[in-house]
């Protein structure tokens, strides 16, 4: 036990270390935009006097170093600062603007119910087909799956997202095809508005998932003991689930925690797509517009997300080595 | 709500089903080996296959057009997927047979073992390659060329909103949509194609070389391909976008220029990560002591040395890469960062024309142009992604 706590911790610091350079190269990588972000807020006519209040406002007379330890703290008490969109509309006399935190998030809360309600759907799914095409390998059911899950691996996303409106929104209308959900909407109404856009995602997770699955199982029905399991004369679909399963644990937790990965990050088509308000959305739009404080944190919440369900992957797969749980 | 009853009805019907196919299979053969070993998932999967036939058969032949006049746009679009699937089939059939009657003897082998789903998809690249190399001679209009009606819809029935000097349509501006797909290859492929190969390039030769000196250089690359790999490369190639976006009109470079730039250094850490690991196998072989022992210089060892004894594993990570930037670009045209207008590309084109597919419903022919651009995307990427099935098939020596 002594020996898989300290490599859990040796991977959960080393992941800390890695959300902090990544942080770096993100704070480095905005600030090495031409001009600076008081002349982008206030645009081409802007006076000298009002881009300099702005710099002050925003302490962009600091020195860099200082700026990244302060942007740091900041991004560390969840005070992410305001957009452009934002500052402009203030500029104008705006009122009631909001801070990037808050509209982050909604949407990020909108993209975590996205990607539950997939998960929910494609892991089930997934390891159920992968342990029936392995239990049917070299069937035409193995190849038609085969061909079909190759085929959803390497096809665009928008592409199934299109098929799926044409045939579940168009042709017929089962699932609306405008996600158009908001705070306050009823649960049922939410799933349903939710469901083709889940749909595709699971398309694309489940391939990868159920492929994995099935070469894990397979890998493992040349050893020794499935082939005493075998000669014991239990059925084939026991042989698979009780014996050859348990121990394909370790890679199948491993791909599933890196398609979720995929989920909070790859979203960002599907949810252009569907017109999800999901943090993709937000992300693409500040993207357009250069709105450079949401798309920082943006970038930062999805790195963090990704690093965070790597380290997942691998400390559960470890966890579930049965040789690391039990050391001699 | 009485759609999924129906789907509980039919599945306790189809179990049945194969309980009594199986008991009548045993009763009629007196209890053959085939019927008598046959699990309950063997049943239901025959049973399961022969009724999905009928039904697609059934629905094939259902008419095209419903009792009050609007088009069945279903069943249309359900003849159109088989006939593309039949047509596919066969080409990908004579293909093979034309591979293994033609062509040199190592040709001929490498076409015998070969499955329908890689001759297919070596026929698709093919096809690929000559639309984007001869592009300006196939099309039958101009890149951008604006023509006379904007909106025009594929099919060219004039009663349907089509015009048959347009075969596929005319986009929203009226720029013809056959040609833009014609072109489109050329560019979007082509793009990907120089990206791959840059990543390639830098990936490849920074990873030889790391496996080579190892070292501090190693360590240092190795770290920094740690950290640009934990961020998701869609995420940061839209970040980096952004800030190309302001340079690139600072510079008056396009942004293309920096699209492609960005992506294959995104894309060469992956490409690093094999290399090296390729690399670290080869260089302890006693031909690289050799090598080294005769004063061979540094370049000499990576490409004369290495390159060609790691070739194998990198064509199919080529193919693989490949895919990934194509789907990546793809995404950000899509996005409307990416390749920019007036050059022609399939993603950009698929964001245009994609809310026409919501008149699929009354005319059939509306969702065919946004489809058909995205499918491209779609086709080729399967393609190559077959073949390299394939190829990883048959060096894996993976014959289970």
């Amino acid at each position: 036990m002594q020996s898989i706590l300290k490599i859990v911790l040796q991977r959960l610091g080393l992941g800390i270390v890695t959300l902090f350079v990544v942080s770096i190269v993100i704070f480095v990588a905005v600030n090495s935009l031409p001009g600076d972000f008081a002349q982008a807020i206030l645009g081409q006519g802007a006076t000298p006097e009002s881009i300099a209040t702005i710099r002050r406002d925003l302490g962009l007379d600091q020195p860099l170093i200082l700026r990244y330890f302060i942007w740091l703290k900041g991004m560390l008490t969840f005070d992410l600062g305001t957009s452009f969109a934002q500052l402009n509309f203030a500029n104008f006399g705006g009122a009631g603007t909001t801070t990037v935190a808050e509209q982050i998030a909604p949407r990020l809360s909108n993209t975590m119910f996205l990607a539950s309600v997939t998960a929910c759907i494609a892991v089930p799914l997934a390891v159920t087909l992968g342990v029936l095409a392995a239990l049917y390998r070299n069937t035409a059911f193995d190849k038609a799956a085969n061909m079909f899950t190759l085929s959803s691996i390497s096809s665009p996303e928008f592409f199934m997202a299109y098929v799926l409106i044409l045939f579940f929104a168009v042709l017929n209308p089962i699932f609306p095809s405008l996600s158009n959900i908001y705070d306050g909407m009823p649960f049922s109404e939410r799933l349903e508005k939710s469901m083709l856009p889940a749909l595709t995602l699971t398309l694309v997770v489940t391939a990868h998932m159920m492929r994995m699955t099935r070469a894990a199982i397979i890998s493992l029905l040349a050893s020794p003991y499935i082939e005493m399991a075998r000669l014991k004369g239990l059925s084939p679909m026991r042989v698979i689930i009780v014996h050859a399963l348990p121990n394909a644990l370790a890679p199948i937790i491993n791909v599933i925690a890196l398609n979720l990965a995929y989920l909070i990050t790859g979203v960002v088509v599907v949810e252009v797509v569907f017109v999800y308000p999901g943090i993709g959305q937000l992300f693409v739009d500040s993207v357009k517009i250069r709105d450079i404080p949401v798309v920082q944190a943006c970038c930062l919440i999805f790195a963090a997300a990704y690093i965070l369900l790597n380290l997942t992957a691998d400390i559960l797969s470890i966890i579930s080595n049965p040789r690391l749980r039990h050391p001699k | 709500m009485s759609g999924l009853v129906w789907f509980v009805i039919i599945i306790v019907g189809l179990l049945v089903a194969a309980y009594v196919f199986r008991l009548a299979g045993q009763a009629i053969t007196s209890n053959a080996p085939k019927f008598r070993d046959m699990t309950f998932g063997v049943a239901f999967g025959y049973i399961f296959g022969a009724t999905l036939f009928v039904w697609a058969t059934y629905y094939y032949f259902q008419p095209k057009i419903t009792g009050v006049g609007t088009p069945n746009a279903g069943v249309i679009f359900f003849r159109w997927a088989v006939q593309g699937f039949i047509i596919a089939s066969i080409a990908a059939f004579l293909f093979r047979v034309f591979g293994r009657a033609v062509g040199t003897e190592v040709t001929k082998k490498l076409f015998r073992s070969m499955p329908l789903t890689a001759s297919f998809g070596i026929l698709v690249i093919i096809l690929y390659a000559i639309t984007a190399i001869f592009a300006g001679s196939i099309a039958p209009y101009g890149e951008s060329e604006i023509l006379g009606a904007a909106n025009v819809l594929a099919g060219g029935d004039i009663t349907a909103g089509g015009d048959p000097a347009y075969p596929l349509g005319t986009d929203q501006i009226g720029r013809d949509i056959l040609s833009r797909l014609i072109f489109g290859a050329r560019n979007t492929v082509g793009i990907a194609f120089i990206t791959t190969c840059l990543a390639f390039f830098i990936g490849g030769s920074l990873g030889f070389l790391a496996a080579t000196l190892q070292g501090w250089l190693d360590q240092l690359l190795s770290r920094s391909v740690d950290v640009l790999m934990a961020i998701p490369s869609l995420i940061f190639a839209l970040l980096l976008m952004t800030i190309a976006s302001v340079w690139s009109i600072k510079l008056g470079v396009p942004l293309t220029i920096f699209m492609v730039l960005i992506i294959a250094v995104i894309d060469s850490t992956r490409v690093y990560r094999l290399a090296r690991a390729v690399g670290l196998n080869i260089v302890v072989m006693d031909y690289i002591e050799a090598a080294k022992l005769r004063g061979e210089g540094l370049g000499y060892l990576v490409f004369k040395e290495i390159l060609p004894n790691a070739m194998a594993p990198l064509l199919a990570e080529f193919g693989l890469r490949f895919c990934f930037v194509f789907l990546t670009i793809a995404a950000l045209s899509f996005l409307g960062v990416g390749i920019q207008p007036p050059l022609a590309d399939w993603g950009t084109m698929v964001r245009d024309l994609g809310p026409f597919i919501n008149f699929a419903a009354f005319i059939p022919t509306a969702a065919v142009s946004p489809l058909l651009a995205a499918g491209a995307i779609a086709l080729l990427t399967v393609a190559v992604n077959f073949v390299v099935d394939w190829m990883l098939h048959k060096t894996s020596g993976l014959q289970e």
